[in-house]
């Protein structure tokens, strides 16, 4: 993989992660436990769109091959996706999608405050504008995360169900691979040691705070950066693709 | 006996006071005085409003992960977002009157409080979601133009700032339709195929003819509504029907034409028995939209315990 090739695929990551995180924050919408909850994830929903869309954009400018954000997002395939896999895990209750929120936005507030220093700057223009956004889903999360962690037992042992789950999926956050090493020389990706260290140290002491056990490291399930998902990303795709795919023709 | 006749009197000169204060254009505040029957009318008319909001983000809601670009899915998730704060506005305009938002939400799962039939309608093809966008906001938007200058304050108020959004929606619905008229033949018939489906629903939005419509009088008398069902549902018709025309799209009523006479449009017949069934609760998705609201609210029970046992350890602390 030569630099561009790698400047694509990383731009595509992060697009990526924008995109379908959005796509599950947006099912909320109608189904939150209360109307404050609905506006609240329909609102992270269209901030993430939004990151997607310039993103993407971006990818396919670097890309050079003329394919535009829509291109990118309802045309291309499963295995050219490169999310994390935590963003495409089904949304489970409420206490599963705010842990997992606090999970994402604090690992997204430290890597975009990173990235802001990219010699890219692109990328640096994009993280100045997302480190605002995310730092008020984060502020969301944590609140969400301390009510239920010390709430009532019942939301109290959902919420520990829901961090012991997610764990394992939040090392792949964190994995280095060579491509990304190569934008590391170029000064151009983010050095994930340094948003590693800040994650943790925030997430322990909001656990803490909330009551719960910060769980301990075991299986890490990896996968998104080689086009590998679960299970539930295809259907995600075939419904999110369905009016792209079904009428190729057709402009909306 | 004395008394009684002291409290009729009493009663009679409050209505006499708040007559006036009407007659001369002068709001009503939660504070002042007002009689009971208005206070009721207000509520009823109030929560349905608001109700109508949020049951409206369903039929919208199920097209937000199908939507066909990021810039569709960013107005559309936008739009529906405006809705359901509409609904917040709308809930504490009505909690003003001395009614809890959970109270408002205890009627509605009991079927004593209605919401708009329109949203017993399902959204099938993409295109409806440019019908309601255009049709039901556009309907939506003449009522709520002509309620600005309705006499509670702060329903009035609420009215002011829902405006200024729902033109936009019907703006950004109409443009979703316009594109798929100039798209390919399929996308040509799913928005005439929106249209013939959505259009009489919408004219039954305005509600029955002012012949036969009930509560009107009193609502009218005090200034809570400005204008008749039938005046409203003109005005809409004669400006959609024009637009309908710009775009390419037939509206499906054999009977309409243009009245030189008038200034208005002629309009065919309104199938009022279906008003009536689907008001009644034998729409296609009555029973779907209330099932899944109250399933919503009750699956949300622990989480809104939990929010409120924090609250409460939080201020025994302090
Ligand atoms: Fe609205
Ligand atoms: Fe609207």
């Amino acid at each position: 993989m030569n630099q561009q090739q790698a400047l694509y695929k990383y731009c595509v990551g992060l697009g990526d992660d924008a995109l379908i995180q959005s796509y599950r924050l947006s099912e909320w919408c109608r189904n939150a436990p209360i109307l404050e909850e609905d506006l609240a994830l329909t609102n992270f929903a269209l901030d993430m769109t939004g990151r997607a869309q310039v993103l993407l954009s971006y990818a396919g400018k670097v890309e050079g091959a003329g394919r535009t954000d829509d291109d990118l997002a309802y045309r291309r395939a499963e295995r050219q996706f490169y999310n994390h896999l935590i963003m495409e895990l089904p949304n489970g209750d409420f206490a599963f999608t705010m842990a997992r929120l606090l999970f994402t936005a604090t690992y997204e507030y430290y890597f975009f405050t990173e990235l802001k220093n990219s010699a890219d700057h692109d990328l640096a223009a994009v993280a100045a504008k997302t480190v605002k956004e995310v730092k008020y889903h984060m502020a969301h999360a944590t609140d969400w995360v301390l009510r239920l962690g010390d709430g009532t037992e019942e939301s109290h042992n959902r919420m520990q169900k829901a961090v012991n789950e997610l764990w394992m999926y939040t090392h792949e956050l964190f994995a280095t691979d060579p491509d990304v090493a190569m934008l590391r020389d170029g000064n151009i990706a983010v050095d994930l040691a340094v948003v590693k260290s800040a994650w943790l140290q925030f997430i322990s002491r909001t656990l803490t705070e909330a009551t719960l056990a910060v769980p301990a490291d075991g299986y890490q399930q990896t996968g998104g950066a080689a086009g590998i998902h679960t299970e539930h990303m295809g259907h995600i795709l075939s419904e999110m693709q369905y009016l792209q795919r079904a009428y190729p023709d057709a402009t909306w | 006996m004395e008394l009684v006749e002291k409290t009729d009197q009493a009663q009679a000169e409050l209505l006499k006071n708040f007559e006036e204060k009407i007659n001369r254009g002068d709001a009503i505040e939660p504070k002042d005085k007002m009689p009971d029957a208005y206070r009721k009318h207000l509520i009823r008319q109030i929560s349905q409003h608001a109700h109508s909001e949020v049951i409206g983000m369903q039929p919208e809601g199920n097209w937000i992960t199908r939507a066909p670009s990021l810039r569709a899915k960013q107005i559309l998730l936008a739009k529906i977002q405006d809705e359901g704060g509409h609904g917040l506005y709308l809930y504490s305009a009505a909690e003003t009157l001395g009614i809890s938002r959970d109270e408002m939400i205890q009627l509605l799962h009991s079927g004593k409080a209605k919401y708009s039939s329109i949203f017993n309608y399902p959204t099938l093809t993409w295109a409806d979601i440019g019908a309601v966008g255009w049709l039901v906001d556009g309907a939506a938007i003449v009522n709520q133009v002509s309620l600005q200058r309705t006499s509670y304050g702060p329903y009035s108020r609420a009215m002011v700032r829902i405006c200024k959004e729902e033109s936009f929606h019907q703006r950004q619905g109409y443009e979703i339709m316009a594109k798929m008229m100039q798209g390919t033949k399929e996308q040509r018939e799913m928005a005439q195929d929106a249209m013939n489906r959505l259009w009489w629903p919408s004219l039954m939005m305005f509600g029955p003819h002012d012949s036969e419509s009930p509560r009107t009088s009193d609502a009218m008398k005090w200034r809570i509504k400005r204008h008749s069902n039938d005046e409203l549902r003109q005005k809409f018709i004669d400006k959609t029907v024009q637009q309908a025309e710009v775009i390419g799209l037939t509206v499906p009523d054999k009977d309409l034409k243009w009245n030189e006479a008038k200034g208005h449009y002629d309009h065919g017949p309104i199938d009022w028995d279906e008003f009536y069934r689907v008001v009644n609760g034998n729409g296609p998705c009555n029973k779907q939209r209330m099932d899944h609201h109250i399933r919503v609210h009750n699956e949300g029970a622990w989480v809104r315990e939990a929010a409120e046992a924090y609250r409460k350890k939080k201020e025994n602390l302090n």
